[in-house]
Order: C-alpha cells, then structure tokens, then sequence
C-alpha cells in the first residue's frame, strides 16, 4: 500500500513566495529592541531567537504549559500564542526584567527560600505567572492559587513549594 | 570537625540563576552563524520509504540542505558502533540509515535553514511517500509470543524463585490472584531535547540535554568516527529528563550530522510532539498470585510480567524481583518476559520496573488483607523481611518499621476503618490506603577534580549532571565540609566532558558516586595543606603532628590548642604555592556489596476522596516516610520526595500514552491530551525522613532519593480507592470511567 501517492505523480515545484521581514519594535525589559522579523515569528522566538533573551523558556509551542509566559503591559500572557509583530511597541516584561541585578523581585527570593523547583525550566514561566496573578487580584486564597496557577506546568511536581511561596508574598504585600 | 553543612537545609546553589532566568540550558546557547534544523517525523508504524521528495523545501531561499537517508553516506555499518552507555541488548536505532521504517514517528528528514520558522515551513512541504506492511504494536493480542528477558542492559538481573510455590497456593488457606496493567508512559521534562553542535578546527562542540555528558560523548565519537578528545559535550542544566535523557536522542545525531556536513553551527529542537517518539514505560501485564495461613504469614507469592520492547532492543527491567525481597516468604515463583512489538525501545523512567512492580504486588497484598480480614498495615508488619531472602543476605541497614510507625502516627491511620465504603463526607467516599517501596543504593566509580587557589577559593568538578536533583548544591556542601571551608567559597560544576568522567545521572546514584569522589578529593587536599602545615617553616605548625590539625571555615588550628592556628590563604601564601590541584577517582566497597543488600525504603499512606455520582477520585493527602540513610540536604531532599509522589499521583490517576493500534501511533501527544498533574491537582504532601544510620553503604552513608518517593504512591492510592468504594480498579491511572465501570459490571458491587 502507498501512501500520499498524490506526490509521486509529479512534483509540481513552484518558486515559493516566503513572508518579507520587517522592522518591529519591541519593548522588553524597558529597553527596546528593533528587531527585523517576518510576520510568523511568535513573540517567544522573537524573544529567545532575535533579542537574545533565552530565559523565557519554550516547553510545548502550544500553549499547553506555561513555560513560555511573560507580562504585556503587566497582563500574562503565553508568549508562544501571540505573534512578535501584533506586539510591536507594548511593554514586555520577561524573567530576566523583574531582577534588577541587586535586587530581585520578592517572588524570586520566596522560590529560592521556598525551593519553588528542581529543574528550574517551569520557573520562569511560574514566576512571571504569579506575578501577573498578583496583579489581577483575584487570588484571595491557597485554594484560588491553586486554580489560577493551574495553567504552569511543574513536571517536577514542585507545587507545594510554589504555592507557599506565592502565599508568603502575598502575605507581606498585605 | 564539626558539622557545619552536610545534613542542613541549604537553599539551592543554582537557585538564583534558576529564578533570574540565566541558567543556561541546552537550546539557550547563541551562536554566531547557526542555522536551524527541524525534523521530519515519518507517518508509518513499519515499511519502507519509496521516495522522498525535498525540492519543494530545497527550492526556498534560506534552505541550506535537507538529510535523508538518501543522501548521508559515510557512516558505520554495523550498529555496534550506535551503542550507548544504557543500550539494552540488541540492535539499536540508526537514524537516516536506510529506507526502512520500524517505528511510527521515526525521523525521516532533517531540514536545515537559516531561521526555525524557515526550517518548520520546509519540513512541511517535505514528501514522503512508504510502502506499508504489517505491524502490531498490542501487548496484549501478543502474548503467546513472549520470551525470556535476556540479561545484559545496565543493572539488570534475572529473577530468582525459592521454595514451591505452586504447591503452597494450592494448600493455603487464604489466597488471592489478580492481574494489572500499566498504560505506556513518556517523561515528558518540560524542557524539549535540543542540541546545538558546532564543528570548528578538527573540534566539535556539542550543548546537549542530557543525564551523561560521557554518553553522548562516546555516541558521537563511535557514530560519526570522531577521537573522543575532538568531541566536547557540554550541559550545564537540564530541564528535567526523568531517564530520558539516560541514552542519547535522534536530535544529537541530526545537529551533529548538519554541523559537520555543512561546516557551520546547527540547533536542532524536537517538538512536544516528537518527544513522544523516542522511549517511553512499557506497558506491562502482571500476573499477581498471593496466598497466606490462618493467622496471616505469607504462604507463597507467585509474579509474573510481560512488557513491551522493540523488535530491535530487549529493553528490560527489575520488575517482579521486588516481590522476593519485599516480604518475608520462602515459597516465591517470580517470571519475566518481554515481547518485541513495531515501536521504538522504551527507556528508563523514573523507577523503571520497582514502580511498575510496587503497584501489582502492594495491591495485592491488599486484597490478601481484606481476605484475612486484617488492617493492611497489620498485615505488613506481620511479613516484615529481616533479610535479602533471595541473596541471603542481611540488609546494610533498614528502618522501614519506623517508617510504617512514623507514617503512621502522622496520617492518623489508627482511626481508619477497616471496611470498604465505611467512611464518607457527603457524596465523597473517603478512602485510606498503605503500601510500601524499595529501591536499590547503588554506587559506581567516578572521579573528581578539586582546585585550590591562594585566594582560598575551591573548584570541585566532575561530569555528573543535576537533572534539577539538587546535585550542584549537595557536592558543594560535601566539599565545604570536607575542606572545612565557608560555603560560598566552594563552586561544584559539572556538565562537561573536559572534567573527570562520572557515571550517568540516575538511579539514584549520584549521591553516594559523585559524593564519594568530591569527598575523596577533598581529602586529598585536605592531606597535602596538612603536610603543608608542617613543613613550612614559619607555619605555626612547623615541625608537629599532623593528627591535631582541624579545619573549619577556612582556617587550620590545633584541636587542643585553638589559639595556635593559621588560615588556608596564609598558609599557601607563606608556603609559596599558588594553588592545589587534585584529581581523585572512587567506587563502591565490593567486600561490603557481597556481604550486604543495600536498599531505601518508604512507607506510602494515602488518603482519596470519590464522587459517589461521578467516579472522580482526588487525593488529599499523602504522607511518604522514607528511609534513605543519611540525608544530605532535608531541602533539596524533601523536594525529591515531594516530586516522587506527584509523579506517583499521576500515574495512578492520570498519565497514559494511548496507542492507536490501527495506525501504530501514540494518540495523545502532546501536554493537553497526555495528563500530568496541574497545581490544582496535588494537595497536603507530607515528607517524614526517618533516622537511618549506615556506615556499611558507602562513605557518607546515603542511598538516594531520586526514585523512592514515587514507587509505592500508586499501590497506595489504589488502595485507598478500594476502601473508599469496594472496588478495586487494577488497570492505571485509575479514571473515573473504569471506577464506574468496574462498579457497574461486577454484581457483587455496590454500585459507587
């Protein structure tokens, strides 16, 4: 039996027409990047390909795990569900833009103390996450935690620790 | 010298890197000039590929090459030389070789291109056209043709009966007999395998995922004929791997293979769906018999497995050997079997074969203890194994009673009811379930390297890696306290094969192997500034004994005159030496390994609740008691534990990869269809290390504790679903609908 047999007939080649690059002005961090992309990069390869900035990690490509979160204008957002250029001039806000290098934002301290991980892939992803849940206001309690962090995907199973760490923050903002 | 390190809760040496977002893993490293590739998986189970058609993807700007099998040339032969470090017996997968398919999902093309999104719309105009032929992929319709599990993979060993089971069964008084089955199942770390290989003056660089950085190494340098000095396998971290990063993926050889033949750096990623195409736990039929005397001594135990393997590797693993070291009986019938099946080779997953073994026989035992009429903990304890009775051999150490006593207490399970459907909350049936687990504490050879600068700054290396273990921060206080030295004085790194080779990540061995090593070369440093101490003339030990010299935090004193002392960084300086360099290889004891059976243990106690109308089961609460020797960092341990039984969670309640077997093809893959626990689904955990002190083991007295937390989860949520409902589900995960079913055809049962 073949199978897609359509192709043996004849290959008809065509010159393929490919998306032009553009010029997209990204805002990461508070530094912009102007970055020449075509239309069908996601904003997570923009990220990690075209600025460089590979902390926001890619798990699935499909939404499915929260790895690849980040912040827009302070919202999280699966940065592999969203194109780099419907994002052109917003404020992105990335793992490596919440630590100013002295400092780091009280989240980052709480998942070390906390041991929030193991392999430290999700992180990222789990931090930006609470932050922009955080923002949102609605988590009132561990059990709302829970449900709104179930969109970050710990294979390591660091639950636990990821919720007590969210909570002692949460805590001391009160 | 006192304890400053070992044995406390140090927060994670990596863990700023991990939460700032630059610890680099294997597809975060840059390089100028690197292409893309990406992979063309094949759409068959088994046949062989007629043609492929690449000008379509050939034709676009920006497409540097596409590999087939028709145009790599130039490789080995014979497939000896694609054996790695954690081959089972047999022939293994040679990627791009020939025309022939032998696995759904097999790599058929590589496309290499000047960006992802270039080499991703190339890859799909790539036409593919196969010859068919019959395959079967069911264990289950296979059977009749399985056969003996043959030795010969890493740390397999072949079961051993004693005594007469058959007959003890027949005579016995109380007896059960059962049948389980596990779904096939995939790691899936969340981080994708990706490699990045770059060729540059006769040298090749390679970031790879992986648990063996010597592995790949070896791999690379026997594929591609390459003297393993010309090839560097370097990764810092690693995403995860669970075992499958234990042998090397296709991914490696496809970045390789492009860097080479087009002279320039390749990334090569696999996508969520592809990482379901190279390993996976076997499905596995178990044939459980039990049977015990009146007052509830074990009669006799008969286990039987059959598992899934390729047609061309006889993956195996230690599964139904558990069932002879678990209890105390002396009438034990144990068989295992494989049957080669048109799927790529499964590969080690966490606790690959005791998890799959613990859940038949720990739900076995509980069914016996219902026959008995007799608390399932009673029950354990009144069989409670003293000795290895198939080696007849004394254990090095086993506090598995004060973990059954400790876990106990702390769950409450005095209060447990003995009946099934005896306890409920509303529309909740509340179930509580026990079961035990054990794993072996290996140790294998492996080296370190230990620098000392006059600045009193110590580098300890060796090529293990940290899958996200804990590995960077357990050798970091091993070497702190061996040296006597502050902790932020001491760096461990690993992850690269220009440092001293070290055994594979896994198992639960690096602990004691690495840790042995680190500790040795320590030591040996330690020796040579104790020497220094007494032979430099202006030190303040010129000219005494060695024996009374301590250190701690960086300093050397007398242990009887603390007054009298010097820190290293003078020592050095007036001793006129830069630095100390020391290289130390170590390994297990083999008198002590002859003598003794080394394993941890752990005592599971779960609590579930059911919806009596939907079937749903959730678990409340978990507590694990383990029994694994010294613990080095009860943080970083406790971590491990709590992963275990998240890990034994989802296998008990949620993860399955479903084969279609029409087509050969697991169905769900990818992370929405393939369930693995969300944050919402993982509740109270409780993780109690109970005292266990083993001097016999290895020199820092651990056992591990990478695979002891998942393995007696699933036995005890099983467990725990029966006493909530009465009905005993033996096929995993145990889903709402066979909870139902179950129910519904057995007319014995109350319907739940």
């Amino acid at each position: 039996m073949t199978t897609e047999s359509a192709v043996l007939e004849e290959p008809v080649v065509k010159k393929q027409e490919l998306p032009e690059f553009e010029l997209v002005n990204l805002t990461i961090n508070g530094q912009s990047f102007k970055l020449k992309l075509q239309p069908w990069v996601s904003l997570l390869d923009a990220i990690r390909e075209y600025a460089g900035l590979t902390g926001t990690k890619k798990g699935c490509d499909h939404g499915q795990c929260g790895a690849c979160t980040v912040l827009i204008n302070g919202k999280r957002i699966n940065s592999c569900l969203t194109l780099a250029v419907m994002r052109d001039g917003e404020a992105i806000t990335t793992i490596e833009g919440l630590s100013d290098g002295v400092v780091n934002h009280p989240l980052q301290d709480a998942f070390i103390e906390h041991d929030a991980f193991q392999c430290g892939y999700c992180t990222p992803g789990q931090i930006c996450s609470a932050v922009g849940m955080i923002n949102e206001g609605r988590a009132n309690s561990l059990e709302d935690v829970q449900e709104l962090m179930s969109g970050n995907i710990c294979r390591c199973g660091a639950y636990n620790n990821i919720n007590a760490a969210i909570m002692e923050v949460k805590s001391k903002m009160a | 010298m006192k304890t400053q390190y070992i044995g406390k809760p140090v927060s994670r040496v990596d863990g700023l890197a991990k939460v700032t977002g630059s610890a680099k893993y294997s597809a975060d490293f840059k390089v100028e000039g690197m292409l893309y590739g990406y992979i063309v998986s094949g759409s068959i189970a088994k046949g062989r590929i007629i043609s492929i058609d690449t000008s379509g993807a050939m034709s676009l700007k920006g497409v540097l090459q596409v590999f087939t099998h028709e145009n790599v040339s130039g490789l080995p032969w014979f497939s000896i030389k694609y054996k790695d470090m954690d081959a089972p017996t047999g022939s293994p997968f040679r990627p791009l070789h020939d025309d022939k398919i032998i696995y759904s999902g097999q790599p058929v093309a590589l496309v290499v291109a000047e960006t992802f999104e270039l080499a991703r719309y190339a890859a799909s105009l790539v036409h593919v056209s196969y010859q068919e032929e019959d395959f079967t992929t069911d264990l289950v319709k296979n059977m009749d043709q399985s056969y003996k599990a043959p030795v010969g993979k890493l740390g397999y060993v072949s079961p051993k009966s004693r005594g007469n089971a058959d007959e003890a069964f027949d005579q016995a008084a109380f007896k059960m007999s059962g049948s389980y089955q596990h779904g096939a199942e995939h790691h899936n770390p969340m981080e994708l395998f990706s490699t990045t290989a770059i060729w540059e003056n006769g040298k090749l660089t390679v970031y790879d995922k992986t648990q063996g950085v010597s592995n790949c190494q070896f791999y690379i340098g026997n594929v591609f004929g390459l003297a393993y000095k010309d090839v560097r396998i370097i990764s810092p971290y690693v995403g995860g791997a669970f075992g499958s990063g234990l042998r090397p993926q296709y991914q490696l050889f496809m970045a390789v293979l492009a860097a080479l033949e087009l002279k320039r750096p390749v990334k090569v990623g696999l996508t969520r769906q592809q990482m379901f195409t190279f390993g996976h736990r076997p499905v596995t039929l178990q044939q459980l018999q039990l049977s015990a005397s009146t007052d509830g001594s074990l009669e006799s135990i008969k286990h039987e497995a059959f598992s899934e393997t390729s047609r061309f590797e006889n993956y195996t693993e230690i599964i139904v050997n558990w069932s002879g070291t678990m209890y105390n009986c002396d009438n034990v019938k144990l068989k295992y079997e494989l049957v080669g099946l048109d799927m790529y080779t499964p590969v080690d997953m966490r606790a690959p074969g005791a998890v799959t073994g613990a859940h038949a026989i720990e739900s076995a035992m509980d069914e016996l203890a219902y026959e008995l009429k007799m608390d399932p903990l009673i029950f354990r304890l009144k069989n409670y194994a003293d000795e290895d009775q198939t080696e007849e051999k004394p254990f090095s150490s086993k506090e598995l009673i004060a973990c059954y006593r400790e876990g106990a207490e702390k769950f409450g399970w005095t209060k447990r009811s003995i009946g099934p459907r005896s306890m409920r909350e509303g529309n909740q049936l509340i179930g509580w379930g026990v079961a035990t687990a054990a794993w072996d504490a290996f140790q294998a050879p492996a080296r370190a390297k230990a620098l000392l600068s006059i600045d009193g700054k110590l580098i300890v290396s060796s090529g293990t890696s940290d899958i996200g273990t804990g590995t960077y921060t357990i050798m970091t206080q091993i070497a702190a306290e061996s040296l006597g030295l502050k902790i932020e004085d001491v760096t461990f790194k690993l992850g690269d094969t220009n440092m001293p080779l070290a055994p594979l990540e896994g198992g639960s061995w690096t602990a004691a192997s690495v840790g042995a090593a680190v500790k040795g070369v320590c030591e040996d440093v330690k020796k040579k500034l104790k020497k220094m101490a007494v032979k430099t003339k202006t030190s303040p030990f010129y000219d005494t004994s060695s024996k009374d010299i301590v250190f701690d935090s960086g300093i050397i004193s007398d242990v009887n005159d603390s007054s009298k002392s010097i820190s290293i960084v003078d020592l050095m300086r007036i001793a006129g030496v830069n630095s100390i360099e020391e290289t130390s290889t170590s390994g297990p004891n083999p008198i002590n390994k002859m003598k003794y059976t080394f394993n941890s243990h752990a005592a599971v106690f779960a609590e579930v609740k059911v919806d009596e109308d939907l079937g749903i089961v959730r678990v409340t609460r978990v507590v694990c008691a383990v029994a694994a020797g010294k613990i080095l960092n009860p943080k970083t341990a406790r971590s491990q534990i709590l992963g275990g039984v998240v890990w034994g969670i989802s296998k008990a309640l949620e993860e399955e990869s479903k084969m279609d077997h029409q087509y050969g093809r697991f169905m769900n893959h990818n992370l929405s269809e393939y369930h693995v626990p969300v944050n919402k689904d993982i509740n109270d955990i409780e993780v109690i290390f109970v005292e266990e002190k083993d001097d016999i083991v290895n020199p820092l007295g651990v056992k591990g504790v990478g695979e002891i937390g998942i393995i007696g989860v699933a036995g005890a949520i099983a467990n725990a679903v029966f006493h909530a409902t009465g009905v005993r589900v033996r096929n995993l995960p145990i889903t709402m609908d066979k909870v139902l079913q179950i129910a519904e055809d057995d007319k014995n049962q109350v319907a739940v």
